[in-house]
């Protein structure tokens, strides 16, 4: 495989070569700003158009197909759109919280987004404790969301913030319980070291059996309830709430909660993709080595993206077939069952990887 | 056939109906109809029906005080009168006495007159107003003394300290303008108080200038999902008044183009429900059906969703002569698609968990609130009005009447979905047998209606639809009233929803199905 490390290694001491560490430091800082927000943006749109097909396809439409060739301009047109949207100020409204709101929700998904092993060698933010960061960020969003239905001083974003409050908190413990799992497996917090891990062991699904398989089902739900999509899509129940916790934002105040939204998804998709199916690791089978020599032709990037758009697949999958919960059912859910399913999931798992039962 | 109408004094009206009640089983109030009589003095009409032995009975009372006029309620013997005495106050001043909750229904509550009565003049009186609506949280009752005289009571609906949110009349899922004031303690229904007339036509008020046929376009406009049944209902009503008789041929058509639209009515009802419980998908699954039958609606008489098919004493076109192989190419596809329904929907774990047992209107509930149609049947009442009263050819198909007794929101879903099968039933059994005809009874051009009140029920897609008729024997009527099938509906919300999630309001509103038009009028 071939790992990226050197051309960032190359790249550092051609620059330290002209001019001081600290300058060279900063503009690398710069560049790779400027590429995941570019990466953000690019994803968002190509996100945004997947849920629009992907969705009339399962509804028996066409989807867009106006704006440019397949309706590939929408995303596009859209976003225009929203810029040139009159921002519009509620009159009894908290204005300062109410316009930062949207930037936690996005800071979050910035931070959750940059831990992201995209290849080898190519991961913005890797430290010995990168799952333990990841779902620390991950938890500045409901800040916003709360904020948001707060500040907006009107009774549905108020409800769908409460709502969301609710659902977050609670279902993040699933989310840190079945990653508490899969570290238990790997014996790392580090995600770069959990991939490569998978890249010569063999995925996590497949090593972790059992309690692998029944972490990743744990995980897909609460992950999607973490996206705040449906069914899990409480917060903003358009149906109840109209619009939920950003009922009163227009323009890109109502854009960066949406961009959020769809980033959300690719972040909790490619998370699983990381740590279940072996990130940027390539598919190999045991004892076919012509097979998984092709397979290692394949870029680890392509790996990634295509397990990542798969699991983003499924999301949109569940999120247009089912109705939506009830609140109350929607914590049962949570506390009932999926948490104390994910707690005995962790002995399991313990159990299996200390009698050396991983294949 | 005119009605027969016993008058009572106001003071004998309270015992006679609580007697009626009581002894006769008289346990649903049809209609509560207000009447401006001129020189008499203004009244209201009742329209009584026992459930169990089905007999019916029509009563009035008058009162000549056109200043002050009072009538003893009888909203504490029947509880859908609650909503109907506030219309009758709402359109001609008739106050009650003992009404908990006298404020107006449909206009707004800062106007002026009462434009149902003959000498009223809404215009003059009422300039357009470019103020918001006041809402007020306290209402007056007003109540007999013993003395004799009317005193009046402060009753308060909502307290200050109360969380009122305001569901409407722009919300996705009140299906219209409806506005729903609800009081929510979290995510608990604890009140809601509806605040109707937000599309109010005063459709019975326009109908009062129109003549007999003219009246007909303005049936389609009620309840637009009932287009048909609701204009077959006029049409019945007026035929019966001038003793028209329709031919064979035009008795098929009529009753096969009812069952369609109820099939077209419920596949709507589908796809909403799916859309208010956020199942996005199967919303288009039946909306798919539903264009196949508008496209035969639209070959037949160029209507899809304003039919204005029905005339009096026929039909405006013939059908075509594909009419009949495309209506059972069109039975068949639905069939076939009616378990991808269910597959999808119904039996999903979460909308299981997101009907059952929610919601839930008792029998005696239902009867007294005048639910209606699919959805009283799903509290064990046998109210269809195709079996109670037949008319058209619904005694001469076999069909069954779809009853469920646990009056939850799962028992109305699965009513209308039964009905489909049903309705797809009777249009099979006639479809081949549509006999040659004339599609038009032959009729003066001008009709005129001898003196009398008539009245004509029919059961539409959400339950019974009336039109009641009173005539002088002019070209045009003294007095049209119709039977909502909606108000009911809404107005059994509260009863409901108390103590259901705010979610659940939702998915209850949906299973009820009203349509706004239908409830304003």
């Amino acid at each position: 495989m071939y790992n990226f490390k050197i051309v960032t290694d190359w790249f550092h001491s051609l620059l330290t070569g002209v001019m001081p560490e600290w300058l060279a430091i900063g503009i690398e800082c710069l560049i790779v700003l400027l590429f995941i927000i570019l990466l953000y943006a690019t994803l968002a749109i190509v996100l945004i158009y997947m849920e629009r097909k992907v969705c009339a396809f399962f509804q028996c439409r066409i989807g867009p197909n106006r704006v440019g060739k397949w309706g590939l301009l929408q995303v596009f047109a859209d976003v225009f759109k929203m810029l040139t949207k009159e921002i519009i100020k509620m009159r009894q409204s908290d204005r300062l919280l109410h316009d930062l709101a949207p930037y936690f929700v996005l800071v979050a998904s910035f931070l959750t987004f940059a831990c992201l092993p995209w290849h080898e060698g190519v991961q913005i933010l890797d430290f010995n404790i990168g799952v333990f960061f990841f779902i620390a960020v991950s938890g500045i969003g409901v800040v916003g969301i709360l904020l948001a239905g707060w500040a907006s001083r009107s009774k549905y974003p108020i409800i769908g913030a409460m709502r969301s409050g609710a659902q977050l908190v609670s279902y993040e413990l699933s989310i840190g319980m079945t990653m508490l799992t899969m570290i238990i497996l790997c014996g790392t917090m580090q995600l770069s070291e959990i991939v490569n891990q998978q890249a010569e062991l063999g995925w996590n699904i497949f090593r972790g059996h059992i309690p692998a398989v029944l972490a990743f089902l744990i995980y897909m739900v609460a992950g999607n309830a973490e996206c705040n999509r449906g069914p899990f899509d409480l917060p903003e129940a358009e149906s109840e709430l109209t619009a939920g916790y950003h009922t009163e934002y227009s323009g890109m105040g109502f854009g960066f909660f949406y961009l959020a939204e769809y980033l959300n998804l690719f972040i909790c998709a490619a998370m699983a993709a990381t740590i279940f199916f072996g990130g940027w690791a390539p598919l190999h089978i045991v004892g076919l080595d012509g097979f998984n020599a092709v397979m290692d032709y394949i870029p680890g990037f392509v790996w990634f993206f295509g397990k990542t758009f798969f699991i983003v697949f499924l999301l949109m999958w569940i999120r247009w077939t089912f109705p939506r919960l009830r609140i109350d059912q929607l914590l049962s859910l949570e506390w009932k069952y999926l948490m104390p399913i994910s707690m005995i999931n962790i002995v399991l798992m313990a159990l299996v990887v200390t009698l050396g039962l991983t294949l | 056939m005119t009605l027969d109408i016993k008058t009572l004094t106001t003071a004998e009206l309270h015992d006679e109906m609580l007697r009626l009640r009581q002894e006769r089983h008289m346990d649903f109030l049809v209609n509560l109809i207000g009447m401006d009589w001129g020189e008499e003095g203004l009244g209201v009409i009742y329209m009584l029906e026992s459930t169990t032995t089905g007999e019916t009975a029509t009563l009035k009372t008058v009162t000549a005080d056109r200043e002050n006029p009072y009538i003893p309620t009888v909203s504490d013997i029947w509880q859908i009168a609650k909503i109907y005495e506030r219309e009758v106050y709402d359109f001609f001043g008739i106050r009650f006495l003992g009404h908990p909750d006298m404020r107006r229904i449909f206009l707004r509550e800062d106007w002026v007159g009462y434009p149902l009565r003959k000498d009223d003049d809404p215009e003059g009186e009422n300039p357009l107003r470019m103020d918001n609506e006041p809402l007020a949280d306290t209402t007056t009752e007003y109540y007999l003394k013993e003395d004799g005289t009317v005193g009046t009571k402060e009753n308060v609906i909502f307290q200050p300290e109360d969380h009122v949110v305001n569901v409407g009349p722009q919300h996705p899922s009140t299906h219209g303008v409806l506005h729903m004031r609800t009081q929510l303690e979290g995510e608990t229904v604890l009140k809601i108080d509806p605040v109707l007339g937000y599309i109010h036509r005063g459709v019975e008020k326009i109908c009062e200038s129109l003549t007999y046929p003219q009246m007909l376009a303005l049936t389609d406009r009620l309840d637009y999902f009932s287009a048909m049944q609701n204009r077959h209902a006029m049409c019945m009503c007026i035929e019966k008044a001038i003793e028209l008789e329709v031919s064979p041929r035009v008795q098929y058509i009529r009753t096969i183009m009812d069952e369609l639209q109820r099939i077209a009515s419920h596949l709507i009802y589908y796809a909403c429900m799916t859309m208010d419980t956020g199942a996005l998908t199967a919303f288009f699954y039946t909306f798919r059906e539903r264009e196949e039958l508008m496209k035969i609606f639209e070959d037949n008489f160029g209507g899809r969703v304003i039919m204005n098919y029905n005339t009096i004493g026929g039909v405006m076109y013939d059908i075509r002569p594909d009419f009949a192989q495309e209506v059972k190419k069109f039975c068949k596809h639905v069939r076939k698609r009616f378990k991808e329904y269910q597959d999808i929907y119904t039996g999903n774990v979460i909308a299981e968990q997101r009907m059952i047992g929610v919601g839930t209107i008792s029998n005696a509930d239902a009867i007294s609130l005048g639910v209606t149609g699919p959805s009283g049947r799903a509290s064990g009442w046998h109210n269809d009005v195709r079996k109670r009263h037949p008319y058209a050819l619904y005694d001469q198909v076999n069909f069954k009447e779809i009853v469920r007794t646990e009056g939850d929101t799962n028992a109305r879903h699965w009513n209308r979905m039964e009905e489909i099968l049903e309705s797809l039933g009777i249009v099979e059994q006639l479809i081949d047998n549509i006999p040659e005809g004339e599609y038009q009874a032959k009729r003066k051009p001008i009709v005129k209606l001898p003196e009398g009140d008539f009245y004509q029920a029919v059961e539409t897609s959400r339950g019974e639809f009336g039109v009641f008729i009173e005539s002088k024997g002019d070209k045009n009527p003294y007095r049209v009233h119709f039977r909502s099938n909606g108000l009911p509906l809404v107005n059994a919300m509260d009863t409901a929803c108390r103590g259901q999630k705010f979610a659940d309001l939702i998915a209850i509103g949906a299973s009820m199905d009203f349509v706004i038009p239908d409830i304003d009028r």
